[in-house]
């Protein structure tokens, strides 16, 4: 009744190829962005800010890199974390090395890299598919690991292998309250997302998803696999390099290696496949499950006035956690996105179903 | 399916808000976080100490109605040794209560990630024998307090102590077998320094994260046989370490840990064949000292003790005891001098920089042949810089040395040059002391 499309005529081309083409949904989506960008520095406390809404918006970035690799190309990575390692370390020794270049550009520079050194294990991928792909990403995940950890050159030769951001100065503007950390990370995972959803609709996007499903046919009608695969490693590798330049300047602020760990790549890869592979939605919906889930499930106990020990909750934290991804895997297999279109498709029958 | 969704929409709303409230002050108490790892990799080692400083803090509000007279409430927050947890934990019990009186992550990774959040939010951080070798520099790093001794300390003492033994290092081998994290990192700098002067051969092998795959580690030290092994581990590396040790028959008693690498999860697992193994202590173990005594009469016979009883005195118990007595003797000294009896982190810095423990105060609190004197300074964060060799015999530690204090004519420029090399990078202008 309310979710309904009737009487909504589209009379020209841009209406059509419009991204959100229904009124209703995009009341939503200005709802939405007035309730983060506005609603939410209102109400939020430091905690939320900086403990989940932060996180939560960086990794989302970072499952948009990953959703354009694994969701819309069908090249499995397991090498997401090592590229938000070489992003943060890039940032970093730009920042430290060439003082001269703005932040923002710094940022910029260490995408680039990252994108390049995803190209460079993407070669891999003109070969081979599928499992024995992620494995040949895995090996990024172990060079970045190990580069890091023995180049001592990377952490600017501190003893403990431990390196600290510099302030966030942006063009004078000195990013250092949580609300104003808040509203960097939400304008990059904004500008992210409509770039994302830009890229996957355009020629590009398609020739990516003509690849993911099914290669030989899409290079009979003539998409270049290595062109389009290479692109897919080079815009998610951008993309994840610039969610670790967030993680590691905006959210930790001093980090080591261990924090772009093998655990990050399969954090990240849980988030696109519970989130919905292929959407830019799930990604949001999968980061937001797998990094606000765990916490919310820690304090539950608490606030609904059980004491229980620490160690019990921690490990009622895992287990819960681990049961709602197995059941969620089994009771919808392509992720929050689809859960939320069943929705969509029950909300336009609803009152009166058939 | 509609359920479903409304449900998880439900859920999904009820658990903001249920995150972003705060629960109401509560009058007359001071907040005391702490940062516990009781799960994961290193819960061995994390349990111990978590549950002393819990039955120390229980002992002391049953005993004395907390400190001054206000009670203390606990809040554990697992970080299961991760940073980003760490990082949530501080910022979830930070502004509890009254505020937070201080942090102690236990956690070299998270006390990096904490270092630049503590002077924005005026809390203090102690990290009692770890943390960041150069913040014992009090002008630079104001907010921080490796007391009783960081990690150079120890490399320094160790250094002195084979020295000792094995009169002279001239020619000699040494092997340093390290967490491969900021943890075990540390040391490296003085050990390296150390060869030069003494004229010992230096290498430093890494061992990965949680530290279970050291096959490759022990077959090069059985190529190299190196005369001194030293052990800088945590969790289940260090038994592992030792089990690797027997395996490729390299000798315990030519091993040394770090304090985080002598206590009885390490040697225990390792059983019989850890006989030999020795390791700094930065105190005895043991439960026969008076401040068990009280623990074990106001709180483990009230049937409110955080572990088993038996399990009191264990070494990395007792440092948990040691790092809450001297968190709350920062809090009294910081009551004295505010005259406030509810403190907050801002005062309890004031309250570690003129924190005093004089032999009297020691044997007042209980704590007598514990810990010895320490005097904190706005210069000196670090307060104490001693510690003992102690070894296992199969059944408990045996002490097998005096104690020992770190060259401070050595160590004190190099962490100065360390700390102004650090405050020119963070635009920090060093306070000046009287």
């Amino acid at each position: 009744m309310i979710y309904r499309e009737t009487g909504q005529f589209r009379t020209s081309y841009a209406e059509d190829q419009a991204i959100f083409r229904l009124r209703q949904d995009k009341i939503g989506i200005a709802v939405i962005l007035a309730i983060a960008w506005v609603g939410i520095p209102l109400l939020a406390d430091e905690y939320l800010l900086r403990a989940i809404l932060i996180p939560f918006l960086i990794l989302s970035v970072g499952a948009i890199g990953l959703n354009l690799l694994l969701g819309y190309c069908g090249q499995i990575s397991l090498g997401t974390g090592a590229f938000m390692a070489i992003g943060a370390y890039a940032a970093y020794n730009l920042a430290l090395r060439v003082p001269a270049l703005p932040l923002l550009l710094d940022f910029f520079l260490a995408g680039l890299i990252a994108a390049a050194v995803g190209v460079l294990f993407g070669l891999p991928s003109l070969r081979i598919k599928g499992l024995y792909l992620a494995v040949a990403t895995l090996a990024a995940q172990f060079f970045a690991d190990w580069a890091f950890l023995r180049v001592p050159w990377f952490t600017n030769y501190t003893p403990s292998g431990s390196v600290t951001a510099p302030a966030l100065d942006f063009f004078g503007w000195v990013v250092d309250t949580p609300l104003e950390k808040y509203w960097l990370c939400l304008a990059f995972a904004c500008l992210t997302a409509i770039l994302a959803k830009n890229l996957v609709r355009s020629r590009i996007g398609r020739s990516w998803m003509a690849i993911r499903d099914m290669d030989i046919a899409a290079e009979i009608i003539g998409i270049r696999p290595m062109t389009a695969k290479l692109s897919a490693f080079a815009v998610s590798s951008f993309v994840a390099g610039g969610a670790g330049v967030l993680w590691a300047f905006v959210h930790l602020g001093s980090w080591e290696p261990l924090a772009f760990s093998i655990d990050m790549s399969f954090r990240l890869l849980f988030m696109v496949i519970i989130g919905g592979m292929g959407s830019i939605l799930g990604s949001f919906l999968g980061a937001a499950f797998i990094t606000v889930l765990p916490i919310f499930l820690n304090q539950a106990p608490a606030l609904v006035g059980i004491q229980l020990s620490t160690a019990m909750v921690s490990h009622l934290e895992f287990m819960i956690f681990g049961a709602l991804i197995v059941l969620f895997l089994i009771w919808e297999p392509h992720g929050l996105a689809r859960l939320w279109q069943i929705g969509k498709e029950k909300m336009r029958l609803w009152p009166f179903p058939y | 399916m509609r359920f479903q969704l409304r449900a998880s929409i439900l859920a999904g709303g009820a658990a903001i808000a249920l995150l972003s409230a705060q629960p109401p002050a509560v009058a007359e108490s001071i907040f005391y976080p702490h940062l516990v790892y009781r799960s994961g990799a290193y819960a061995p080692n994390g349990i111990p100490f978590a549950n002393g400083v819990a039955d120390y803090v229980a002992m002391i509000n049953a005993r004395d109605g907390g400190v001054g007279g206000v009670k203390i409430e606990l809040e554990e927050c697992e970080t299961g040794y991760a940073t980003d947890r760490g990082v949530e934990c501080y910022e979830r019990l930070k502004t509890k209560g009254p505020g937070a009186i201080a942090f102690s992550p236990l956690s070299t990774g998270i006390t990096f990630a904490l270092t630049e959040k503590v002077p924005i939010d005026k809390i203090p951080l102690q990290t009692m024998g770890y943390g960041r070798s150069e913040s014992a520099d009090g002008r630079v790093f104001q907010w921080n307090f490796p007391l009783l001794g960081t990690y150079w300390s120890a490399a320094d003492i160790l250094i002195q102590h084979v020295a000792k033994v094995s009169g002279g290092l001239k020619g000699k081998k040494i092997t340093l077998v390290y967490h491969d994290s900021p943890y075990g990192k540390e040391p490296i700098p003085v050990l390296q320094d150390h060869a030069q002067k003494h004229g010992y051969i230096f290498e430093a092998i890494p061992v990965t994260h949680p530290g279970v795959e050291q096959k490759a580690a022990w077959l090069k030290i059985r190529q190299t046989r190196p005369d001194f092994v030293f052990l800088w581990g945590w969790g289940v590396m260090n038994s592992t370490a030792i089990k690797e040790a027997v395996a490729v028959g390299y000798p315990r008693n030519q091993m040394y840990g770090v304090w985080w690498a002598a206590a009885e999860p390490d040697v225990r697992p390792a059983g019989e064949d850890a006989k030999g193994y020795q390791g700094l202590a930065l105190h005895p173990a043991g439960a026969d000292y008076p401040v068990h005594k009280d623990i074990l009469k106001y709180v483990y016979d009230a049937g409110k003790g955080a572990g088993k009883r038996e399990e009191v005195g264990e070494v990395l118990y007792n440092r948990g005891v040691i790092d809450a007595m001297l968190k709350l003797e920062a809090v009294r000294t910081a009551q004295k001098l505010t005259g406030k009896k509810v403190v907050n982190g801002a005062d309890v810095r004031l309250g570690y920089e003129n924190l005093e423990l004089t032999a009297e105060r020691i044997k007042e609190l209980g704590f007598e042949g514990l810990v010895t004197p320490l005097k904190v300074s706005c210069r000196d964060h670090e307060g104490a810089r001693k510690a003992r060799i102690h070894q296992w015999d199969g059944q408990k530690w045996v002490f097998v040395s005096d104690w020992i204090e770190a060259d401070t004519s050595y160590l004190r420029p190099k962490v100065e040059a360390a700390a102004a090399a650090y405050a020119k990078e963070k635009n920090i202008t060093p306070a000046t002391c009287p």
